[in-house]
């Protein structure tokens, strides 16, 4: 069975059927990122005042992910483009950037989350906060680096450690010596320092206060995840849909050049949507 | 499918610009490279405005609330270039606009629940759990 108006509008609409299909779809997107948007909200203001971490993400990183979208974005549209104009060579090369685009999103991605994964806050036994990178985890012992710490004097609380972290500092996590500085460090020094267990303070259940900056970490981080790991999915889905049109389903080209060309238009509106989403992501998450 | 090609004699060929269909916009061969000219200047525009939001984002607008209301504007001008141009918003058919007049509509109402909840002294008050426990944490500073 044929499906109809797949090239030819319908009288009514106007469109093609596709169009008006990714149309819906894509208002359901917007509801669905709405939602979590409006969580993101409520999780903010209703925070303590002070303890919303902000400077937590690399804003480089950030940045240059925006920029790679930016960037795919515009080759989406130039492949479409491209299509129109006869120029089916183009078109590859196009979406081949815009595949690649994807690829070195999910990369830097990858990195920034790793980051996050590896990223420790240690409470001592004197309350006292250890808060650097793990180079090592063994059955009864953790080893940060580049560490800060924050005694407990006062106010000093979880919230001390996030805020007297400068913005960027997981990246610049890489620079500095890796000398140990023992047992005498200080806020921002970049030693390395072996913690046993047994001097780590404990949960009610027994559990030590060794976590890292998961999604478990706090309600930013729950939202952080949430949202950048569901924007991750759509860069996921719409590069392995521009991949396929840009492989084996680019045969249609020379079948049905005109249905083909909306696939790419179509494909191509789904892509933007991914890019608006973050343009809307990267200031909510990595700059204010 | 393959019948499907057989009448649509406007179709065209790959030999053939396929920019004269009935496809959508409709544009020309002509029209598309106008187009192109158009996108470059998003895409100038986009680049520019990246680097504004993470500019804007060091400086001090007068409280964290002017900062974020203006990192959310010029979100919403990156947001509506690439709706406008890259979505072909700016010239659509009817359908779509209705479309998205109703997401708008509904998203905007949800955005409206939300601040609306946020308010002190809305019917969902959100309690700082600080509220009452800062003065007793306070005597301990001099």
């Amino acid at each position: 069975m044929d499906i109809p108006y797949t090239t030819h509008a319908r009288e009514d609409t106007g469109l093609y059927n596709a169009k008006v299909g990714i149309w819906l779809f894509l208002a359901s997107e917007v509801m669905l990122f709405g939602a979590l948007f409006s969580g993101y909200i409520l999780l903010r203001v209703g925070a303590s005042p002070g303890t919303w971490p902000v400077g937590l993400l690399n804003v480089t990183l950030g940045t240059i992910n925006t920029l790679v979208l930016i960037i795919s974005s515009v080759t989406v549209v130039m492949a479409w483009a491209s299509l129109k104009m006869n120029r089916f060579d183009r078109f590859k090369i196009y979406q081949a950037v815009t595949v690649l685009c994807a690829m070195i999103f999910m990369v830097i991605k990858s990195f920034e989350y790793y980051d996050k994964f590896t990223h420790y806050e240690v409470v001592l036994a004197d309350g006292t906060i250890l808060d650097g990178h793990m180079v090592e985890k063994t059955a009864d012992s953790i080893t940060l680096h580049h560490f800060k710490e924050i005694k407990p004097q006062g106010a000093a609380t979880n919230q001390a450690a996030a805020t007297a972290q400068p913005a960027g500092a997981p990246a610049a996590a890489e620079q500095g010596g890796h000398g140990t500085a023992g047992d005498h460090a200080t806020a921002g020094d970049h030693g390395e320092r072996k913690i046993m267990f047994s001097e780590v303070a404990k949960h009610e259940s027994g559990r030590v206060r060794v976590q890292n900056y998961g999604p478990w970490h706090n309600t930013y981080m729950a939202i952080y995840f949430t949202l950048t790991g569901l924007h991750a999915l759509h860069v996921l889905g719409g590069a392995l849909v521009i991949g396929y049109l840009l492989g084996p389903g680019s045969k249609m080209w020379f079948t049905n050049p005109e249905r083909f060309t909306n696939r790419i238009e179509v494909s191509g509106l789904f892509w933007h949507f991914v890019d608006l989403v973050w343009i809307f992501l990267f200031p909510v998450l990595y700059l204010l | 499918m393959a019948n499907h090609s057989a009448h649509s004699a406007a179709a065209p060929s790959p030999g053939q610009p396929a920019g004269h269909s009935h496809a959508g916009h409709g544009h020309g061969h002509h029209d598309v490279s106008k187009e192109i000219r158009k996108y470059m200047l998003v895409f100038g525009a986009l680049i520019v405005g990246t680097i504004v939001t993470v500019a804007a984002s060091k400086v001090d607008f007068g409280g964290h609330g002017m900062n974020i209301a203006v990192a959310l504007l010029i979100a919403l001008v990156k947001g509506f270039l690439v709706a406008a141009f890259f979505m072909h918003l700016i010239d659509e058919k009817k359908l779509i606009y209705g479309v998205l007049g109703a997401t708008v509509f509904f998203f905007a109402g949800l955005m409206y629940i939300t601040l609306w909840c946020s308010e002190p002294g809305s019917f969902i008050h959100i309690k700082k759990p600080t509220e009452a426990k800062q003065p007793a944490a306070q005597p301990a500073k001099h």
